[in-house]
This record gives structure tokens, C-alpha cells and sequence, in this order.
């Protein structure tokens, strides 16, 4: 660090103490650095201040400012609480959500350091990538956010109302067991509007309440003639939109016997996991653009003299200790640190724009020395998923110097194997390794509802396409099977089929709680 | 940009979530605080505090891959390793982390730990028991008095004018004395304006002016709202009763009473304590301990210390007896006995101790508990125990004879607090405690 002496009175703050006035001179110099020199572009921010008692409610419900209320969202504030109060876990110091304007939660405890390094790092590092990035603009909708999770609440509590307690935490129980599989992966849909699903929920309710006639429900139902039943497989598919992966999608549309309102509840605990599915695609570039970002600004604004260099120090401790990455045979070690290697993959980024190697200009042709790191960032924070950024600006210096190791664990051997290295032969075999694992398609299960045997008995059935021998933990998927069972009202199969073969490996068969 | 101050917001934004987190996970928690109160001694056994449990039936199950088939990791760090090496397998059977990340209930863990607040802990603890005749209340002095509505009044300040009321009295007072109505009046005047413009029927017109006359008369006499009237909200100072009650411990510390015993005794104490302090503002808690003599003890001496010598029960009756008399007038507290012994009785005190406890304490008391404790493995030939004990006996004779005391046996620490919840489960009003 350079010794740097300062004008004096230009210091944004002095000491650990903070008010407002000085959260919005941090924020006003943040903003400076990061709109006019990193030309970054964001939501509107706003700034909450909240104490720790609330920062564990926000942990609770999944970060979210308001949520419907559940038993889980009361047993991991408890959970958070427990470790919290015997000192084992820290808080965090900041929330930042994706919505329009950009809700960052600073806690009353930081020091005045601590949210300068907060506000750089979420209101403009985090704030630029929701608002770029193309998984987050194509499958969230940040200005509907807000308005969409308190309608979630108020109808979950109507719900509550009229249905009992009982019955709307046992379909949300079901519901949330399904969360990992309700979202889309695949194919490319427009973003959702969420202000439209309010509206888009009460036209159906008077629709269903105009055409209701009690009549109806007197008529005796009506005989299917048994060459409808043997219709084709392939149209009946069709018309299921199957196969299908989202199968809380599945169950909303074609569930035989859900209420309308366990419908709505279904669609709500999807949107809700279609809205954090981009951060999960995107936790190690989003983690990278902020840390990132927040560094850039603070020595700017340090360079500038608008920040001590006590301040700086804190600045670099707490940085520091954030991007660390013990080695893998470290007993702190818990797998790839999303801070450091997205931090260290966007500063690799810097130096081959800057001063490339021959080997970089190798690797990158496109861009390698083309002297302006910023467009290039923002082209890849506005483009790309981790996966895809791995494979695309991994570069082999970076591996070198994580000295990175590809292992394959299987469990027929005695022992593991060394796959690749970061040499030569292996920089790009270790590449699409590092890539897979951040892939959640490919580490997640990837189940699909095959079919329903509309014929016979109504049974629906589910495909596990099992990726390299990796089979479901089976007393949980029985678990969750249960509540699927539950949903669906009739038996359900889990078939866990080996792609190549098509052989069925393992099957897991589950009927319906009774009177349910 | 915008800050925003949410500190202080409502608090507590949560609590819905953990109300139904702990209805949920009712039963294992309960069981957790019983286990937990074991623990400590009377005093402290409310004080809220951590408590485990296990993780069945409070688990979020989702779909994720379980172990076998093959991983790969890519890990940071490596030293020597070359492609194709081979590397033994870590013990545990996983290599390295990676992969999937494990359930998010922290992976593995069969046990939950959280904090219970004071009021859950108890909430939990004593749940569906009641008090025995929770009659007898002492009005401390100083207390301020509630004030509750009571009615109307005639007079008071006009602060307090029952508005509604007074008005119904003024309308129904109207009607009865057949004020007439403004509209009335206002009629007639229209009626004896437009007879004068056209000028014809003088007779009709003088009748309508005399009719109206006397209207006007009428309602000059007859006020819109008289004095009597008006009502005022009336308030009654209600004396907010503070109840205290005290316990009395009395035990049996002669030899035969082994600490199991003792340790049996004192949790039944601790539930009882537990359980007053619910329902008093105060409690106090008396020790005493007899052989064939008694004294009242403070709480370490009484189930630590040892003594020797006979058994007299009348002794600890009459030490009670002493106690009430010098510190605790039954008019003023209400009071609680439970009694732990091992059933042995000096032969000849059998008697003395029935009518100590007819005449003199039991009419004292809000409840009288006996619970005799029996060392672990006595029932050996189910059917036939050693036979009743004298003390048993002796009580027997009494709840026969429709005292108001309850008996129980113990012998297991288990059992305790079943017995405790038999003896004061809520039951119908006139139904008795049924015997051990």
C-alpha cells in the first residue's frame, strides 16, 4: 500500500461512529467511483438500517424482507439464534436483495469502515450484477419483488384463514420439499411480471365464481370411452407438457385434486424458487463482481484521501480474511471459497487486459492487452453463469496459482484419482471440471415427471436420469416422495434410470397418506 | 438514494415462525425440557435455557444425491500430486468436500439445539394442569385498585357522559310526554303561510294558529334534554388481589430414606414449586425434616444432610403446625404440603398424626400431597409388595373418610412426573384423585 498523505478535512468519516449523514457521504463517494470511473449501472439504492435481532429475522426467512409465515422460516431463526448467541457464528454484515430500488440491510454494529466496505460491496458490486446479468434479468423481476412477496404473504395468511393452519403448513411443507425441482433450467421463457400475478389471481377467482353453477356438481360425471383411454401416449404427453422438470410447475397444472388456492400456493413457492435459482447459478461471479468492486472503490477513495489509512487497514483485514482460501488439506478448508476464486478470476481478468503473457494472448485472443479491463467485466458480469465464466476466463496462470487439482472419487475403487493438474495436458480438462461443479444442473438430481398412467391408476411417474452411478439419498427422497404422493393424491414412482442403458437401477414407489 | 432507520420497527417479527415451529416440534421439546429440569434444583428449574432435540420429525427433506458413484473434486493446493496418481482414500470414506452440499439442516446432524425463553420453557412444562382450589387470596396493601365500569350514575364529570344513554332517556321521555316534533311544528307554520296568502277558510286558519300555539307552548315546557336525563359512566375500584401461597416440603430424613429417594422427593417438590410459581406472584417455600424430631431447614441441609434416630411424622405436622401459626396465617397465604416418606412410622404415632392432620392442617391447607417413595426393584413379586406401609395405612383411613388430600406411590424417577400430572391434571369439578 502506498503511504499517502491527505488533504486535510477530505476524510468521509473519522473514527468507528456513524449516522446518516455519513452513510450518505460514504455513498455519495462510492457512487462517484463506481458510476464515473467504473461506469457501472445500477437499481436505485436504499439503505436499511436494522439491528442484529433483525438481521436474524431476515436469515430466518430466506433474506427476504417479508414472507409468508412457516414453521421452517421460526426453526432457523432458532437455529441461527443457538450458534449466534454462544458466539459461534457471526452475522453477516450486510442483505442485499435484487429488487428496483436495490434493498441493502447494513446492521447497526458495523463500524463507520465496516459499511463503507458494506455499501461498496452491495449497493454497487452486488446492485450492478442483479441488474446486468442476464439469468437475473430473464428469470426475476426486480421491481415486482417487493409488491409480489407481499401478496404471497397475505394470501398465504387468507389462506390460513380459511382453510385452517393445519392444511396450509401441510401443503407448504409439500411444497417446499419440491423447491429444488420447481424451477425452469432449461428452455428460455420471458421474465415473469410478477405485478401481473396478483391481478392475473383474482380474474381467475371471479371467473371460477361467475361460472360456477351448482347444477354442475348434480350431474352424474361422465363416462370416458375406453379408446380415449388408450389414447396416444405421445399426444397425452404433449398435452402435459411432458417430460417435465419443474414439478411443482407439473403439480399446479395437472394435479388432479388441488384446491385453487393450493394451486396459487404451489405457483408462490416457485416464483419464489425461480427468483433465487439465478443466485445460485451465479453465486461465485456475483460474490467476485462485489468483492471486486468494493475493492476498487475503497482504494480509490483511499488513493483519494477520503479514507484513512486506519481505515484502509480495517478495510484490507476484513478483505482479506473474506477472500481467503485455505488448501485442501487445510482443516479450515470447505471447498472453493466463491469470494477468493471470484475475486481472483476478476483481478486475473485486470492483469490480462493490462499485461498480458504470450501465454494469454494464447488463451484470450480477443481480448488479451486490450488495456480496458472494465468492458470486459462487464461484458462477462452481464453475459455469463459461473459455469460458463469458468470455462470462457479461467486462465492457466490463475490455476497455476491455486494450484488447482482435479480428483474423481469413485466409490467401486480403493482409491481416488489424480485426473488432471494444472499443466499442460490438464488446464483444460481442469477447467470443465471446476465448471461442472458449479453447474447446478449437473450437481443437482436431475428429475423429470415422465408420465402419468391417466388409463390405469392415475400413478405418476418420475425419472431420476442418474449421472455417473450418483444415486438419491434414499430416506429422504422417500421423504419428499411422500409429500409429492400427497399432492398428486395417487401413488407416485421414483424410477432412477441410467441414461446410456435405460436400465432402471432403483425404484422408489410411494402411496398417498390415507384421508388425505 | 434513500436510508432508512428499520431499528425500530416492531420487534418480535418472527415470533409467528417460532410459535409454529414449536407447535411443531411440541412433543420432542417438551420431552427436552423435562429432561433439562431434571437437572436443576428447585429454584432455578424454570429459568428457560438451551435445549436439544432430536431432528425427526422437524426435517425438510429435498432431493440430493446420496453417496456412491462417482465424484469429482477440483481442490486448491496441490503439492505433489501428478496426473494419474492415486491417492489413498481419507478414512471416513468421503474425499475431500465438494460435490453436493449436504442437507441444509447442516448436514448429518441428528440433534437441533435452540434457546427456550422463560414462558415457553414453563408453557411447555406445566401444560394441562390446574391448581386445586385456588381460593383463598390475601389483598396486599399499597396495591393500586383497577377501576372497571359499572353501570351509569346521575351525577358525575363530564368527562364521563354516557352520551348514548343519556339521549335514549331524553328520546323516550320526548315520545312519553308527546313533545312535538319540530317537523310538526314546522308543518303547521307552512300550512297557516300559505292559508293567510290565499286568504279564504278563517276558521280553519285560527284553529290551525291555536293548534300551533299550543305546540310551541308544549315544547317550551317540554326541554329537549332534561337534567334528569343525563347519565354518567360509572367506575368501580376493583382491589387487584395478589395472591402468594407457600409450600411446605416435609420429609421423612432418617436413615432408611436413601438419596434416591431424597433425589425422587425433591423432584417432586421442584414440579410443585415450578407449578405455584405459575400461578402466584409469590411463593414461599418452607423445608422441614423430621426424624423423631422436627426442624425447619434451609434447602441444602434438607436434602443433603443426614441424620439419625426413629421416625415420628406427628413431629413434622407439629412443626408445620408451629410455622403457619407464627408466619403464615392460613386467612393470608395459601398453602401447600407435599410430604415425602418411605412410609415408616413410630408404632404408636399413627393416631396422633391422623388427628394432627384432620383437625389442623389439612383444614389449613389449599392441598395436601403425600408421595411415598419406594426404593427401585421393591416391587420384585408384582401383586405382593411388602404390604402397605403404616403410613400409608393411616392416610388411607383418612382419604376414605373424604379428606382432601391426595396419595400416590413412586419408585422410579420416571414416574415422577406422571404422578405429578395425575395429581393435578384438570379434571371435573367433584371428582376425587383416584389412588395408587
Amino acid at each position: 500500500m502506498n503511504a499517502v498523505t491527505h488533504p486535510p478535512g477530505r476524510l468521509l468519516y473519522e473514527g468507528a461512529d456513524w449516522n446518516f449523514e455519513t452513510l450518505r457521504r460514504i455513498h455519495d463517494a462510492c457512487e462517484e467511483v463506481a458510476l464515473g470511473e467504473m461506469e457501472l449501472e445500477i437499481y436505485p439504492n436504499r439503505i436499511e438500517v436494522i439491528s442484529s435481532e433483525q438481521m436474524l429475522d431476515a436469515y430466518a426467512s430466506t433474506g427476504l424482507p417479508l414472507f409468508y409465515r412457516h414453521w421452517s422460516f421460526g426453526k432457523h431463526f432458532a437455529q441461527h439464534e443457538a450458534l449466534y448467541r454462544r458466539g459461534l457464528r457471526g452475522l453477516a454484515y450486510e442483505i442485499v436483495i435484487n429488487s428496483d430500488p436495490c434493498l441493502s440491510y447494513v446492521m447497526e454494529e458495523n463500524t463507520a469502515t465496516m459499511q463503507a466496505l458494506v455499501i461498496a460491496h452491495a449497493a454497487f458490486g452486488h446492485n450492478h450484477f442483479f441488474r446486468n446479468n442476464r439469468q437475473f434479468k430473464d428469470w426475476t423481476d426486480a421491481k415486482g419483488i417487493l409488491d409480489y412477496l407481499e401478496f404471497a404473504r397475505n394470501f398465504v395468511a387468507k389462506c390460513e384463514e380459511r382453510h385452517g393452519e393445519a392444511a396450509v403448513e401441510r401443503l407448504l411443507d409439500s411444497a417446499h420439499a419440491l423447491m429444488t425441482h420447481g424451477v425452469h433450467r432449461q428452455q428460455a421463457r420471458r421474465a415473469p411480471d410478477l405485478k401481473r400475478e396478483q391481478e392475473r389471481e383474482r380474474e381467475r377467482l371471479q371467473h371460477a365464481e361467475q361460472i360456477y353453477d351448482v347444477l354442475w356438481s348434480t350431474l352424474p360425471a361422465k363416462d370416458v370411452a375406453p379408446a380415449e383411454l388408450h389414447a396416444d401416449q405421445a399426444k397425452r404427453k404433449a398435452l402435459l407438457q411432458l417430460p417435465q422438470e419443474n414439478i411443482l410447475y407439473f403439480l399446479e397444472k395437472s394435479a388432479p385434486r388441488l384446491e385453487p388456492w393450493q394451486r396459487e400456493i404451489l405457483r408462490i413457492v416457485r416464483q419464489i424458487a425461480q427468483y433465487f435459482h439465478p443466485q445460485r447459478q451465479t453465486k461465485m461471479m456475483n460474490e467476485g463482481c462485489a468483492t471486486y468492486t468494493h475493492h476498487r472503490i475503497l482504494n480509490r477513495l483511499h488513493e483519494q484521501g477520503r479514507i484513512s489509512d486506519g481505515a484502509m487497514l480495517e478495510i484490507l483485514h476484513s478483505h482479506s480474511s473474506v477472500i481467503l482460501q485455505p488448501e485442501f488439506d487445510d482443516p479450515r478448508y470447505g471447498g472453493l471459497n466463491p469470494y477468493a476464486l471470484g475475486f481472483a478470476m476478476m483481478e486475473d481478468i485486470e492483469r490480462i487486459c493490462r499485461t498480458p503473457t504470450a501465454e494469454d494472448r494464447t488463451w484470450f485472443p480477443d481480448w488479451a492487452g486490450c488495456g480496458d479491463q472494465m468492458a470486459v467485466l462487464r461484458e462477462a458480469w452481464a453475459e455469463y453463469r459461473d459455469e460458463s465464466f469458468i470455462l470462457q476466463f479461467l486462465s492457466p496462470h490463475l490455476m497455476r496459482k491455486l494450484r488447482l487439482f482435479h480428483v474423481s472419487d469413485d466409490a467401486e475403487q480403493p482409491v481416488l484419482n489424480v485426473e488432471a493438474i494444472h499443466d499442460e495436458a490438464g488446464y483444460r480438462r481442469l477447467r470443465s471440471a471446476l465448471a461442472r461443479q458449479y453447474d447446478p444442473s449437473w450437481t443437482d438430481a436431475d428429475i423429470q415427471v415422465a408420465d402419468v398412467d391417466l388409463g390405469g391408476d392415475r400413478r405418476l411417474i418420475l425419472e431420476h436420469r442418474v449421472n455417473a452411478g450418483r444415486l438419491l439419498e434414499e430416506g429422504e427422497a422417500r421423504q419428499v416422495l411422500r409429500h409429492l404422493a400427497a399432492l398428486w393424491s395417487y401413488d407416485v414412482l421414483l424410477q432412477e434410470v441410467d441414461p446410456a442403458s435405460g436400465a432402471v437401477l432403483k425404484q422408489h414407489a410411494v402411496s398417498p397418506p390415507r384421508g388425505a | 438514494m434513500q436510508i432508512l432507520d428499520r431499528r425500530l420497527n416492531p420487534r418480535g417479527r418472527s415470533l409467528p415462525n417460532r410459535q409454529r415451529f414449536l407447535r411443531r416440534a411440541k412433543a420432542q421439546v417438551q420431552e427436552a425440557v423435562r429432561d433439562a429440569s431434571a437437572k436443576r434444583d428447585i429454584r432455578g428449574a424454570d429459568a428457560g435455557g438451551e435445549v436439544t432435540i432430536p431432528l425427526h420429525g422437524i426435517r425438510e427433506p429435498n432431493f440430493h444425491l446420496g453417496s456412491g458413484g462417482v465424484r469429482d473434486h477440483v481442490l486448491p493446493g496441490n503439492k505433489e500430486y501428478r496426473a494419474g496418481d492415486e491417492i489413498q482414500r481419507p478414512p471416513g470414506g468421503e474425499g475431500g468436500g465438494g460435490g453436493s452440499e449436504g442437507s441444509p439442516d447442516g448436514g448429518g446432524e441428528d440433534t437441533f439445539r435452540f434457546v427456550l425463553s422463560r414462558e415457553e420453557f414453563l408453557d411447555l412444562f406445566l401444560e394441562d394442569l390446574e391448581l386445586p382450589d385456588l381460593a383463598k387470596r390475601r389483598l396486599v396493601d399499597g396495591e393500586n385498585p383497577q377501576w372497571q365500569r359499572a353501570g351509569y350514575q346521575v351525577a358525575g364529570s363530564p368527562a364521563n357522559l354516557a352520551l348514548s344513554k343519556t339521549m335514549r332517556n331524553s328520546l323516550s321521555r320526548r315520545i312519553a310526554l308527546r313533545r312535538p316534533k319540530p317537523a310538526e311544528v314546522l308543518a303547521l307554520e307552512e300550512e297557516i303561510a300559505r292559508l293567510e296568502a290565499a286568504g279564504s277558510q278563517p276558521e280553519t286558519l285560527a284553529a290551525l294558529r291555536l293548534k300551533l300555539e299550543h305546540a310551541l307552548h308544549r315544547t317550551r315546557r317540554i326541554p329537549w334534554i332534561d337534567p334528569i336525563d343525563v347519565r354518567y359512566r360509572r367506575f368501580e375500584p376493583i382491589p387487584r388481589p395478589v395472591a402468594q401461597a407457600v409450600m411446605f416440603c416435609l420429609m421423612d430424613v432418617s436413615g432408611s430414606m436413601t438419596e434416591d429417594m431424597k433425589d425422587l422427593a425433591k423432584r417432586f417438590y421442584t414440579l410443585l414449586y415450578l407449578f405455584l410459581q405459575r400461578r402466584y406472584k409469590h411463593v414461599e417455600l418452607v423445608f422441614i425434616r423430621h426424624t423423631h424430631e422436627a426442624s425447619e431447614v434451609d434447602e441444602q441441609t434438607f436434602f443433603h444432610s443426614r441424620e439419625t434416630g426413629g421416625t415420628l411424622v406427628s413431629t413434622a405436622l407439629e412443626e408445620m403446625q408451629k410455622v403457619v401459626a407464627a408466619r403464615f396465617p392460613p386467612a393470608e397465604w395459601n398453602i401447600y404440603a407435599a410430604q415425602a416418606s418411605d412410609g415408616d412410622n413410630a408404632a404408636g404415632d399413627s393416631q396422633k398424626t391422623a388427628r394432627l392432620l384432620t383437625d389442623i392442617i389439612l383444614p389449613a391447607c389449599q392441598y395436601y400431597a403425600y408421595i411415598e417413595v419406594g426404593r427401585e426393584g421393591e416391587h420384585g413379586m408384582p401383586g405382593f409388595p411388602r404390604g402397605p406401609t403404616d403410613l400409608w395405612r393411616t392416610y388411607e383411613q383418612l382419604v376414605a373418610a373424604g379428606a382432601p388430600m391426595a396419595m400416590k406411590k413412586v419408585r422410579h424417577r420416571r414416574e415422577i412426573y406422571p404422578v405429578f400430572r395425575e395429581l393435578f391434571a384438570k379434571r371435573a369439578p367433584g371428582e376425587t384423585v383416584a389412588q395408587a
